[in-house]
């Protein structure tokens, strides 16, 4: 039963990272950039859920309030800092991007406090096989919201005409440029999509778990993880890599202890570098 | 060459004189040579061969640990030292001190040189930000596997053992200066003379064209390892001083510090205009200066200072300080400009 | 080699700058008592830090107000000098040597936590600086023959100590079986090494033994274990984050466990986050603010939690009432020894046997605080689902009868 519990657990996570994940590839994608802050603007979204809790209106809100809020404060943080970086050489957007997280974690601290909080929802527990099984619905709920938002998103890439502007630009910036596309808008636009992104997932972690100023970075590296393994613009690889972490994850808890549990996802990050470049490079060797 | 020579003994007896010139000033002076050895380091790989790390955390806080616990070990039994509920109190005379410190510090920077010859085949092997992310990933993996294991301590920490009681109130810090100066002056001969050979030169035909460089007959990946391995031998040996002088070891706060020095030293190395020999130094320095200015003067909100100098610095001024100071007075640093050729080139642009 | 001009006019600018910035306090400028402390006011204790904070600043306004301290005849009055060590023992260590050998402070105060305080005790100790700290709690402080070091606090060993033994008590003498989680940190495995020790006197059984990262926010492995295993007590502690994960997940995953022992539910705020979920949890404390101890200058508890609150507008936790009497003990022993000889302070402090309205201090040869027993409180609820923290354990102030075992939570 505890396989069954712990697949379960791990997939509705999962889901969740996935969706961090799914704006990680699309800012990463499209404007060639990797963002470490990506954990600092979840948790600043959950923080949007929680003060929507402490004004007694229903955290679940802030799934829809948060994004909104948080597609703002992503153009903005575009326009102030990411535009500067986005031709430049990966790293160093890796390093102006640690900056902002610096930052984001400090004023969150003044702004908020450091004090752990949470949302409470409400929401009850579903018991499964003879209450062996126990899923709490905020969960559930994190999931299915996750789910939806995700294919949302799909539609609206694939219809809208941002969307397609979007695309475009992913595929080849300049060509895209010289085609009328508004590259500088389109940057603009992809940041606040993958902020607003992060604005639900923090919600929704509000929800099921804690928030505090300085939890943003295991986010980061999940979403990176996540990244790597599916490839750029793979939804579907996004999504079952994700719940593949979640699992793996809830495994290591009970496997190793829950001490290791973040060193595991870090070694496995290692892992799946190494082996990527093992196999790459016997490619590589075929051409020869 | 003459000037040289004045230049280093001018460095050389401010550096030995400047703990008792100002006496206050000691420990910082010791962090400030740490960091210089890891900004120098870094370097190494960062600058000239265009790797850029954030896995040299792990050798530093590998250092720390393997120093204090054979410091401890070599004397005592290290689980009933470091088990917290433990009773018994062990003290190290003076000559179990210096003597652990040696052999300690020498294993601190062996160890983790094996460690990077064993690992840089498989690591090295990444390339670009794949390269940064899984050094990033490997340094945090590090620091919470050693939060879990016991005979170092795990989540109570590792107390260094305590400076005898020779030589006066002082004796302490001078010690530990000493030692930290020593360390940096080890490394600078070392990279120096590094940079003086054909070893610098692969490593940059490493930085500007791996796939040339290999096509031309260069076996890239011995390099890029003995790189490594240099640079883990003098960061293994900072992390076992590190360790000494702060007297605490923390997995993830103080050993595998990868959120504050792991990203330092990347940034001194930046600051002060990385793929040159006194660049890390003075970047080092400045920031050093920084961030205790910021500490001082704005109480609680030095990070958010931190967070701003750094995408200031990154956005800014990538080229560093000596890469703006080399722009502005190329002729002091022995460039001469073909001002034909420059014409040529921007018209070409 | 015109670069080596530019890297010498580098040095020299450097040695100025050094030289120019020696500022020097004295330890006692005219009529002020300059303390030192390192406080976390950013990092993840910050805000532990800041309760222990308002602690200090609400002692020095009091003290200073009611006529600060004698010393031969005249009086001072304290004032601190706060660093930030950013939760971070590095730098927390740097900032002792700093606060010595720059500031030129003479007396210390101690820093939230107990892995800080074990960074800042080397050299405090190296230099002869007495230091009265309330926040660190680890045994292992007190073990190392520290001369300077004092606690006004009860070892961490101690704190869940008390809910082993009434468990054993409740369940008639006989052992119980016990399932623990603790965070990795220097505090909370200190508490793991106190409840160890209870369970082996007890001939307790500890079927589950899990320890938590220090980045927690999802212990569901644990307590799936617990849910299987149907433990008598459980037993979390992993500073704020650790008690609200737990109630949380405790409360969705519906987990009975008869018993559920805790540490910072105060600071964590437990009751008013969770208002109703962290119902029964017990919670051990250094102080509750019913205890019925007494001094001249916050008289009590209650009076100290009210003016408390009409200060800095929250309920004082345990961690500002321990913080505010270091301050009292601090003013105690300068006045006993009657000078600011760091060597006769310290005796004096060494032979403090006082009461404040924290609790009675006295010290231990290793510096601990051995005449004040912990308190255990239950979060309590009432039909409206108001809460409140009632002190239950030990007997002498209890205020409420311990409720055990806790009710299943399909008769909740």
């Amino acid at each position: 039963m505890i396989t069954v519990q712990a697949c379960l657990d791990g997939i509705l996570l999962g889901v969740l990272f996935a969706l961090i994940a799914y704006g990680m590839a699309l800012q990463w994608g499209v404007m060639n950039i990797i963002n470490i802050a990506q954990g600092d603007l979840v948790i600043l979204g959950g923080y949007i859920a929680y003060f929507m809790y402490l004004y007694g209106i229903h955290p679940a809100w802030g799934v829809i309030v948060a994004p909104v809020i948080m597609y703002f404060v992503g153009v903005g943080l575009y326009k102030l800092v990411i535009n500067k970086v986005v031709d430049r050489d990966l790293f160093i957007s890796i390093l102006a991007t640690f900056g902002i997280s610096i930052l984001f974690m400090q004023l969150m601290n003044f702004a908020f406090g450091a004090d752990v909080v949470l949302a409470n929802s409400g929401y009850g527990t579903t018991f499964l096989f003879d209450n062996n099984v126990v899923l709490p619905n905020s969960k559930i709920f994190s999931a299915v919201v996750s789910i939806f938002f995700a294919i949302c998103l799909v539609i609206y890439m694939k219809k809208s005409k941002l969307g397609r502007a979007i695309r475009a630009t992913a595929q080849n910036a300049r060509a895209a440029k010289i085609l009328g596309v508004d590259t500088e808008k389109v940057y603009a636009a992809t940041f606040g999509i993958n902020a607003a992104l992060c604005g639900v997932a923090g919600a929704l972690i509000s929800i099921t778990f804690t928030i505090h100023p300085y939890m943003g970075l295991p986010y980061t590296i999940r979403s990176f993880m996540i990244v790597i393994v599916a490839g750029l613009g793979n939804l579907p690889g996004v999504a079952l890599s994700g719940m593949g972490l979640g699992v793996f994850e809830e495994f290591a808890d009970y496997i190793l202890g829950t001490e290791f549990r973040i060193g595991a996802v870090f070694l496995l990050l290692v892992l799946i570098l190494v082996y990527r470049r093992f196999k790459l490079s016997r490619k590589r060797e075929y051409l020869k | 060459m003459n000037k040289n020579l004045i230049l280093y003994a001018a460095i050389l007896i401010f550096g030995i004189t400047a703990p008792f010139i100002f006496p206050a000033f000691k420990v910082q002076l010791s962090i400030l040579c740490v960091l210089i050895v890891l900004a120098l380091t870094w370097n190494i790989q960062g600058g000239e061969m265009g790797y850029n790390t954030f896995g040299n955390i792990l050798f530093y806080g590998l250092g720390m640990y393997l120093c204090a616990s054979v410091q401890v070990g070599m004397f005592f039994p290290l689980a009933e030292w470091t088990e917290s509920g433990g009773e018994k109190t062990f003290v190290h005379t003076p000559a179990q001190f210096f003597q652990g410190m040696a052999v300690g510090l020498v294993v601190a920077a062996i160890i983790p040189t094996i460690v990077a010859g064993l690992i840089g085949y498989a690591i090295l092997g990444l390339r670009g930000h794949y390269f940064a992310i899984c050094t990033l990933g490997l340094g945090v993996a590090a620091g919470e596997i050693s939060g879990g294991i016991e005979i170092i301590g795990a989540g109570q920490g590792f107390t260094t053992p305590p400076f005898p009681n020779v030589g006066g109130l002082e004796a302490r810090g001078e010690f530990f200066y000493l030692l930290s100066f020593g360390a940096l002056v080890l490394t600078f001969i070392a990279v120096r003379a590094i940079y003086s050979t054909r070893f610098k030169l692969i490593l940059n035909a490493i930085r500007d064209n791996e796939d040339k460089a290999e096509a031309m007959g260069i076996q890239t990946m011995k390099y890029k390892i003995i790189g490594w391995m240099i640079s883990a031998f003098f960061c293994g040996l900072a992390g076992g001083i590190m360790g000494g002088l702060v007297g605490y070891i923390d997995s993830t706060d103080v050993a595998f510090d990868g959120r504050e020095m792991g990203v330092f030293m990347v940034l001194m190395a930046i600051l002060g205009g990385k793929g040159t020999l006194w660049g890390p130094i003075i970047g080092a320095t400045v920031f050093h200066i920084f961030k205790e200015g910021f500490w001082t003067f704005f109480l609680g909100w030095q990070y958010v200072a931190l967070g701003v100098l750094i995408v200031v610095i990154v956005i800014y001024f990538p080229e560093g300080i000596m890469g703006w100071l080399r722009e502005k007075y190329p002729e002091r640093f022995g460039e001469v400009i073909d001002e034909a050729d420059r014409k040529a080139q921007v018209e070409l642009k | 080699m015109k670069i080596n001009k530019i890297i010498l006019s580098f040095i020299s600018a450097v040695a100025i700058l050094l030289s120019t910035s020696v500022v020097s306090f004295a330890k006692v400028v005219g009529d002020k008592i300059v303390l030192g402390a390192a406080i976390s006011l950013t990092g993840k204790y910050s805000s532990n830090g800041v309760h222990t904070q308002n602690g200090y600043n609400m002692a020095v306004d009091r003290i200073n107000s009611m006529g600060g301290v004698k010393v031969g005849g005249k009086t001072y009055k304290f004032e601190i000098i706060y660093y930030d060590d950013e939760s971070n023992p590095k730098r927390a260590a740097q900032l002792a040597e700093r606060l010595i050998s720059q500031d030129k402070v003479e007396f210390m105060l101690g820093p939230y936590s107990s892995g800080l305080t074990k960074a800042i005790a080397p050299v405090t100790e190296k230099y002869g600086v007495p230091m009265v700290e309330a926040n660190g709690a680890s045994r292992s402080l007190f073990t190392k023959g520290y001369k300077y070091l004092f606690a006004v606090l009860a070892p961490a060993n101690l704190y869940l100590d008390v809910a082993i033994r009434t468990a054993v008590e409740l369940n008639g003498g006989k052992g119980v079986r016990i399932a623990q989680a603790f965070e990795q940190d220097a505090f909370s495995q200190d508490v793991r090494l106190g409840i160890l020790d209870a369970a082996k006197e007890t001939g307790s059984e500890i079927i589950i033994d899990d320890k938590l990262p220090k980045e927690l926010n999802d212990m569901a492995a644990t307590l799936v274990k617990v849910k299987q295993m149907k433990p008598d007590v459980l037993v979390v502690s992993g500073h704020t984050k650790g008690a609200l994960t737990a109630i949380r997940q405790i409360a969705e995953m519906k987990v009975d466990v008869p018993m559920l022992a805790m540490t910072h539910c105060d600071a964590a705020k437990l009751s008013k986050q969770h208002g109703k979920n962290s119902q029964y949890a017990l919670c051990a404390s250094q102080w509750h603010k019913t205890l019925t101890y007494k001094d001249n200058f916050f008289k009590d508890g209650m009076t100290y939690a009210a003016d408390f609150q009409k200060e800095f507008g929250y309920d004082p936790p345990y961690q500002s009432a321990e913080s505010s009497a270091a301050l009292l003990v601090f003013k105690d022993a300068f006045e006993r020894a009657n000078s600011f000889d760091q060597k006769k302070v310290r005796d004096a402090l060494a032979a403090t046997n006082m009461q404040t309205f924290y609790g009675n201090i006295k010290f231990a040869p290793g510096g601990q605080n051995v005449d004040k027993p912990m308190v255990l409180f239950q979060v309590m609820c009432d039909g409206a689902g108001k809460c409140e923290n009632k002190v239950v354990a030990p007997l002498k102030w209890a205020s409420a009868k311990l409720i055990h075992p806790i009710p299943k939570w399909s008769d909740r």
